[in-house]
């Protein structure tokens, strides 16, 4: 596994030009995180409309894993409903978490499965999951009730 | 002048490869690599004369405990102490810091203040504002100067140190800027309205020649790793007449006098600080690291420091998009070397270098305040030692350039 492989086109086009970032109204929740070993941080609000997340927004500085990450979930989870977004999040970290043992589903996680390759670097696995742990608080603190997910630690 | 290529020889793990290249380990601010001998004093420690120390009254025991009472006779020499007694052995120097702040603290009440500065190592910052929390004493700081010094002038101006002033604490070295601090001055002003001066030592110590008298310090933390020496010890030196002054810190085994179920007296200094079994292999392995320190000669090692860091100035300074944090030039400026590059993020850097088999440290360097204050959100950091060679500046430079290309341009990433 190079660099190369690592940061691919996708990751960086995401990281040069993120889509839907800058906080928007209305929101029905906001949250902060950061990963305090490297100072990533984002400021996330999430709106949601019945069973739909009818939008996400968000403020965050970081690397260009956790960026892009967030940048590629926000592609997938706007205009979704709330339970196969979740269902998502968990695809997503069976990806990252399997260091590179697991077949993502492209038809399911499209741009996401870029980050395949960022499965193999243990230490990188938080930079991807920021925005996306941001994405699943932020739910919970505005009130939806989530599914619990499969390899739920909690 | 200090010959990096012979002494590499001293360092096994210099000669590895990493990702297929060879390793160029610039991360020595956050732990230096070990000679042989350091490694191989702490096996013979640990084969042949292992036994507990003060305790064990057998011929192990007596080995074990000069060879311990030996490292600190070598510590104290090292620093110039007065006494090896002075000399207290910690974990690190995020213990020693502890130690200095929790019992000093206990001296503090309301109105009193603390002064530390805005460039410090969370391990000088945190002790402190748990020390004023739990005495209700006041934490102050000195504030930094647009080029990275600690800003004097302005300190004079807000009267920072004054008759309220209980305690100053300072790195001596920054870890990020490199910024030596005029500790002298600032001890100076701090003696004069009788507060105790506390320097962090760990960036300072292991890089230039120390004399705590000169220094003008009345405690100096520093760490074993950062020195050639094992992880798991630091000291606290402290002037031997405060130390005496200074209540238990851990409570248990070795540092009591008399003990009864209702109350205990406590050991004379540096035994009143050390409560249980010390690290005492690692105390070998120190005092192994120092007496190979002393045979190049720390005037050598600080000669060698300045010549690499001028040479990472110059070589990242002329890269594009490259920013330094603190001073620009070798004059009392340390071995860290903090910047950024536009576009990519230190941790993105940190996963590129280490591709080309370079070691740099990515992130706020436990020094959040600091680089709030610089306004960047994190930075990267190289940082050589004795064994590091102008042809792994170059490697450094040279990687740094072509992460910039990776990141910048769409051909250079595609190349
Ligand atoms: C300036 C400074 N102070 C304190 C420390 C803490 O040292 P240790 O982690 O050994 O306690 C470090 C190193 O990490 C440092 O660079």
């Amino acid at each position: 596994m190079s660099v190369e492989q690592m940061y691919q086109d996708i990751i960086i086009d995401h990281y040069r030009e993120k889509h839907h970032s800058g906080l928007r109204t209305p929101f029905g929740a906001e949250v902060h995180h950061v990963n305090p070993s490297c100072g990533d941080e984002v400021t996330l609000r999430v709106a949601v409309d019945g069973d739909t997340i009818s939008d996400v927004s968000y403020d965050a500085e970081g690397c260009a894993i956790s960026q892009a990450a967030t940048s590629v979930m926000c592609d997938l989870v706007i205009g979704r409903d709330v339970a196969d977004s979740m269902a998502l999040f968990a695809e997503f970290r069976e990806m990252m978490e399997g260091q590179g043992e697991v077949v993502p589903d492209e038809d399911r996680l499209e741009d996401a499965i870029a980050f395949a390759g960022v499965a193999q670097f243990p230490a990188r696995v938080k930079c991807a999951m920021l925005g996306w742990s941001a994405l699943r608080d932020a739910l919970v603190r505005s009130g939806v009730e989530l599914p619990r997910l499969p390899d739920d630690k909690e | 002048m200090l010959n990096p290529a012979a002494i590499r020889g001293d360092f096994p793990i210099l000669d590895r490869e990493v990702n297929g290249h060879p390793l160029v380990y610039l991360d020595s601010a956050n732990t230096s690599q070990k000679p042989r001998e350091v490694v191989e004093a702490m096996e013979a420690h640990y084969l042949r004369h292992n036994a507990n120390v003060a305790r064990a009254m057998h011929t192990l025991g007596a080995e074990a405990t000069e060879a311990f009472e030996g490292a600190r006779v070598k510590i104290g020499d090292f620093i110039q102490a007065r006494s090896s007694d002075e000399v207290i052995f910690t974990k690190n120097a995020s213990e020693a810091l502890n130690l200095a702040a929790y019992t000093l603290g206990r001296r503090l009440g309301p109105g009193d203040e603390v002064v530390i500065s805005v460039m410090e190592h969370h391990s000088n910052l945190v002790p402190w504002q748990l020390a004023c929390e739990a005495s209700g004493a006041t934490l102050r700081w000195f504030d930094i100067t647009e080029d990275g010094r600690l800003d004097l002038e302005s300190a004079q101006r807000d009267g920072l140190i004054n008759e309220r002033t209980k305690v100053v604490s300072l790195a001596w070295v920054s870890n990020v800027l490199g910024t030596i601090n005029p500790i002298r001055t600032v001890a100076d002003w701090a003696h004069s309205v009788g507060a105790v001066m506390v320097v962090d030592g760990s960036q300072g110590v292991p890089q230039r020649d120390t004399d705590v008298n000169a220094l003008g310090a009345d405690l100096l933390a520093f760490t074993a790793h950062k020195l050639c020496g094992p992880t798991g010890i630091g000291v606290l030196w402290g002037r031997y007449e405060l130390l005496a002054e200074l209540p238990p810190f851990l409570g248990g085994g070795e540092m009591i006098e008399v003990v009864r179920m209702e109350n205990s007296t406590y050991a004379p200094p540096p035994h009143r600080f050390e409560a249980g079994t010390p690290p005492i292999a690692q105390a070998v392995g120190m005092g192994a690291a120092i007496d190979y320190l002393n045979r190049i000669g720390m005037e050598e090692i600080a000669a060698h420091e300045s010549d690499i860091t001028a040479r990472i100035l110059s070589g990242l300074g002329a890269l594009p998009g490259v920013h330094i944090l603190g001073p620009c030039e070798v004059v009392d400026r340390g071995g860290a070397v903090s910047f950024t590059v536009d576009g990519v993020h230190p941790h993105d850097l940190m996963q590129l270098l280490d591709s080309r088999g370079v070691a740099v440290r990515g992130g706020h360097h436990c020094a959040a305040p600091l680089h709030r204050r610089l306004r960047v959100q994190s930075s990267s950091r190289a940082s050589g030692y004795l064994y590091t060679t102008p042809e792994e500046v170059n490697a450094l430079v040279e990687a740094v350039a072509w992460s910039y290309d990776f990141f910048n341009s769409r051909t250079g990433r595609k190349s």
